[in-house]
């Protein structure tokens, strides 16, 4: 049966339901109340990169390659490799700085990074009363253990931290076995 | 009205001609009224220039290029990957369509062939990006009209789920940067599928909803009905492609009548509006959503275990010198991109066919005549993005 205004009241109906569901919770209540309760954000959820090292602080995973820092879109990566008094390159970095205010986000620099170095990160709560200076993320700001990666990034972590686990215990038995041969040489000789 | 010829047969000696005269502009009163950049019905930073005898226009003018962000030259000055995160920049609701485009042209370019199992995923992105972004359309078309709130959040509280199989897929809720050139970056994680074909599932019980909200409600039909009717011969001419052009009644869609990735394998039919009117475009758009879900149902039951990408190296990428252009049937309408490589890490030439920019021409001519509130809707029909418009 059609009579005037019969378009609105079943909207008012709609509206009227849905009002009443958002009090029963489940799925009528969509929102959370933020800063009290959180939604756990999702594994492949990315936003700003950070630098990986395992065991110690000092052992960074990047070796100052600068790859990321062509490839990156918006050009937001700036470093500066670690060099001896002599220019000896270190392979490491002594500035790694980016610019999160340019940073956007796009995980270029992640894919390719050939050290697994650079990841990205999911802290979100990150706003400063200082509006350039405290978005320039140092080196020091930067860096993060090989375990919070994998906590952040289960499936993908596990595999990556192995994999360079691996190799660093293949390159320590190798530095191992070279220190053990190159002081009994002269011992040899004599 | 002031616009129209005055009836006035003019005498002439070659015999009994109709020749009329427009009214003179004495004693027209009219008023020129700038609404924008910042008028919150434009939809972002765009201006129309507009002149009103009363409240009806008679001369409209867009004015566009507050959000021109150098796209094209940031492109050529980046390399191949570089411009694909810039791609999600264009069309910020439909970053995945976006992304898939410049995909094509690459490997169009460059000769890549493209995994099957990336093909089902790209079209399954893609089509639920049409989803998310015709929700948004009627909710802020609704929102256009005056409605202030309810239908708009119901809508995003629908597209928020997408947004968050988009997030579990590719780690952006909007900005996902999800395709590579021969395929898609990574394989959506374990239960991604089943989730979907839920939502999938479920997506027709909101456009149920949705339609009782508010398509028979009386003020919303006296509202569109019969205002800013564009005719079907003037949609070709111009150019129209997407909803703009199906509204008015003419069949063309990519996806049918120039098929790329696999939709040619797809069982789907395009909705034909039948007046041209703000009502038809408004209305098409909750069609086509209902046949969105027909092909994400087929390509999620039929989806191929397999790689999702080709083994491409993403470092240093160089195509071969030469031209390419690709068209896909963005949720907007015909998006194409077309570049020119000489061989180097970047772009020679990157052009980008944005359908919002070209659908906007026709905004003075469904708008004249009109009252100047109309235009607001007009406007919101026609379902632009500044992003896109403006590069």
């Amino acid at each position: 049966m059609d009579f005037p205004g019969k378009g609105l009241i079943s909207g008012l109906a709609v509206t009227g339901k849905n009002f009443l569901e958002s009090f029963q919770g489940g799925d009528g209540l969509t929102t959370v109340q933020y800063p009290e309760e959180k939604i756990k954000v999702q594994e492949a959820y990315r936003n700003f990169p950070f630098l990986v090292y395992d065991e110690s602080p000092d052992q960074l995973r990047c070796v100052a390659c600068k790859i990321c820092e062509k490839e990156c879109p918006p050009q937001c990566i700036y470093i500066i490799e670690d060099k001896e008094v002599k220019g000896k390159a270190q392979r490491r970095p002594r500035v790694f700085d980016i610019d999160f205010t340019v940073c956007m986000g796009c995980q270029i620099c992640v894919e390719v990074c050939p050290f697994e170095a650079i990841k990205m990160d999911q802290v979100y709560e990150l706003s400063s009363f200082n509006r350039f200076e405290d978005q320039l993320k140092h080196k020091e700001d930067l860096l993060k253990s090989s375990e919070y990666y994998e906590e952040i990034h289960p499936t993908e972590g596990k595999a990556v931290n192995a994999k360079i686990r691996a190799q660093l215990e293949k390159k320590k038995k190798a530095d191992e076995a070279k220190a053990a041969v190159i002081p009994s040489e002269p011992q040899a000789g004599s | 009205m002031n616009n129209q010829p005055d009836p006035t047969v003019l005498e002439s000696p070659g015999g009994p001609r109709a020749y009329t005269v427009t009214p003179s502009d004495e004693g027209l009163q009219t008023l020129e009224i700038s609404l924008g950049p910042q008028h919150p019905s434009t939809h972002g930073v765009f201006r129309m220039d507009i002149v009103v005898d009363g409240e009806t226009v008679i001369k409209l003018k867009p004015v566009f290029g507050y959000l021109h962000r150098n796209h094209e030259k940031i492109a050529e000055s980046t390399t191949w990957l570089g411009t694909m995160p810039y791609t999600d920049r264009l069309d910020y609701f439909c970053s995945m369509s976006n992304n898939w485009g410049y995909a094509l042209a690459v490997e169009k370019l460059a000769g890549i062939q493209v995994p099957e199992r990336a093909e089902y995923l790209r079209v399954i992105m893609a089509e639920l990006t049409r989803i998310v972004n015709h929700t948004c359309l009627v909710g802020f078309f609704i929102n256009d009209l005056g409605a202030w709130g309810t239908p708009l959040l119901y809508a995003f509280r629908e597209r928020e789920k997408i947004l968050d199989l988009f997030e579990a897929a590719s780690g952006a809720r909007m900005m996902c940067n999800y395709m590579r050139f021969g395929g898609c970056r990574v394989d959506v994680p374990a239960g991604w599928l089943d989730q979907a074909r839920k939502i999938v599932d479920e997506y027709p019980a909101f456009l149920d909803e949705f339609e009782k909200l508010i398509c028979g409600n009386e003020i919303i039909m006296a509202r569109t009905q019969g205002v800013g009717t564009l005719s079907p011969a003037l949609a070709v001419n111009s150019s129209m492609t997407g909803p703009m052009l199906r509204a008015s009644g003419v069949a063309y869609d990519l996806r049918k009548h120039a098929p790329y990735g696999i939709y040619s394998q797809f069982d789907f039919r395009i909705p034909l509006g039948d007046v041209g009117d703000c009502y038809d475009r408004y209305f098409i758009r909750l069609l086509e959503m209902r046949e969105s879900l027909k092909i994400l149902k087929q390509a999620l039951d039929k989806i191929p275990e397999g790689p999702v990408s080709a083994d491409i190296k993403i470092r240093n990428f160089k195509p071969a010198a030469g031209e390419a252009y690709s068209r896909i049937e963005s949720p907007k309408g015909e998006l194409g991109f077309y570049v020119i490589s000489d061989g180097s890490t970047r772009p020679h030439r990157y052009h980008v066919r944005g359908p919002s920019f070209v659908n906007l021409t026709v905004l003075e001519d469904m708008c004249l005549g009109q009252k100047i509130a109309d235009a607001v809707v007009i406007l919101g029909s026609i379902d632009i993005v500044l992003g896109e418009v403006d590069r």
